[in-house]
């Protein structure tokens, strides 16, 4: 009866450990675009930031710092709906960074503002 | 931070914001994360489309509130100066129109429907200041609405149509029985004819004293026992007193005579009593908040800022 049990066992920490360097690689692949993404935002290619940081959240859709420079990204470009729901993808994958909320608190108060309608 | 009722939401996630900043500052500072905070100009989207339009007129406002600051000239002067360096329209520079007497005389033409056609817009007469009427006596009048309203300037037993008074409007109630100029289609259109049918800018301002006594939240500096400076959160009880903004841009078709947008907005300073601040800086500093919302509704604005980028 314990055969069976181990043997489950092994394969499941099998699984998980093959499954940890690929997870890893995934992150490692990630960070290296939101690297680039960081140089290239400094120097004001927007542009070019905004493609690595896409490719970030392609690679490793769990990576909450990808989404919050994308979400800046899509910010400076004016495009708001695209900001709004990368910020919210950031804050779910990581509720408690204050950094992320400083980020999306500040971008809240331009999106009002730029919703407001006038009187009719 | 002194009684902006208007952005109390916005400073609450200013003091958030600065809260976290704070936090990632130490949080950075012992290794823990790393981020990399940058400059941001994020572009705001033109409210309305300007583009049929060469040339932009501000006409006049209906104003009143405080006798300190002539808000219809000084509203008028501050935004066509602010128009000609941050936007691409033409500013037109003629006389202010004294908009609450026009207003007044059209409604009183209204209510003694006997006469002959509507008057062409008066753009080309000099503005009217209370000195240049004949008589300089005082009467308590009855605005278009019915509301009491102090007019100068005016002989008892004259008819209001007859001879244009001097206005003062005190409250918003009283603002709103002069409103139906703005929807005088035919008004607007003969005065865009003749400016060459520009956008047309006015609407109302109401710049009212305003005091206020209760409890404050402050921030007072502190040393701790160690020499340590801390800032500790209190409340106080202040009387404070000062003016509230209540402008409402209306944008009308030179073309067609049509409105076709209208912004309002609200600002409000209080300061404490015992600091004596004229009305006119206190104005300034209420439309300096308001001027960058105005502009955005005719034309694309960047909003400076940082964010913090993450790894």
């Amino acid at each position: 009866m314990a055969r069976p049990r181990l043997a489950a066992a092994f394969v499941v920490m099998g699984l998980a450990l093959a499954a940890v360097p690929a997870a890893a690689d995934n992150r490692g692949n990630s960070k290296a675009q939101v690297d680039f993404g960081i140089k290239a935002a400094q120097r004001e290619l927007w542009k070019e930031a905004l493609y690595r940081w896409k490719r970030a959240v392609e690679i490793d859709p769990t990576y909450a710092a990808a989404y919050n420079d994308l979400a800046i990204a899509y910010e400076h470009n004016g495009q708001f709906d695209e900001a709004r729901v990368a910020y919210e993808k950031a804050l779910e994958l990581e509720p408690n960074n204050v950094l992320i909320k400083q980020n999306y608190d500040l971008f809240r108060e331009i999106n009002d503002r730029a919703n407001r309608n006038g009187d009719r | 931070m002194i009684g902006r009722t208007a952005t109390a939401t916005g400073s609450t996630r200013r003091l958030v914001t600065f809260g976290a900043g704070a936090l990632a500052l130490v949080l950075g500072g012992s290794g823990c994360v790393s981020f990399y905070e940058i400059p941001i100009e994020t572009p705001i989207q033109a409210k309305l489309d300007v583009s049929p339009f060469q040339r932009v007129h501000v006409v006049g406002f209906i104003a009143g509130g405080s006798d300190d600051v002539d808000a219809n000239l000084e509203t008028v002067r501050l935004l066509r100066s602010q128009l000609r360096t941050r936007s691409g329209l033409r500013v037109i520079e003629a006389d202010v129109l004294p908009l609450a007497e026009i207003a007044q005389e059209m409604n009183a033409k209204e209510a003694a429907p006997a006469d002959a056609a509507p008057e062409k817009p008066t753009t080309d007469k000099p503005t009217e200041k209370p000195g240049d009427k004949a008589s300089t006596a005082s009467a308590e009048a009855v605005d278009p609405a019915g509301h009491s309203s102090k007019v100068e300037g005016q002989a008892a037993g004259q008819g209001a149509a007859a001879q244009p008074a001097m206005v003062r409007v005190r409250d918003e109630k009283s603002l709103a029985s002069y409103e139906p100029i703005f929807a005088n289609v035919e008004y607007w259109k003969k005065l865009g004819e003749e400016f060459q049918q520009p956008l047309i800018v006015t609407g109302t301002v109401l710049f009212t004293p305003q005091s206020k006594s209760g409890m404050v939240s402050q921030t007072r500096e502190q040393y701790d026992q160690l020499g340590r400076r801390v800032v500790v959160p209190t409340r106080v009880y202040m009387e404070r007193k000062g003016y509230i903004l209540r402008p409402k841009f209306i944008f009308i078709d030179g073309r067609t005579g049509t409105r076709i947008h209208s912004e309002t907005f609200r600002e409000e300073r209080l300061y404490p009593s015992q600091q004596n601040v004229p009305a006119l800086s206190s104005y300034f500093e209420l439309m300096d908040d308001v001027i960058p919302r105005f502009l955005n509704v005719l034309s694309t604005q960047k909003v400076r800022g940082t964010r913090v980028l993450l790894k």
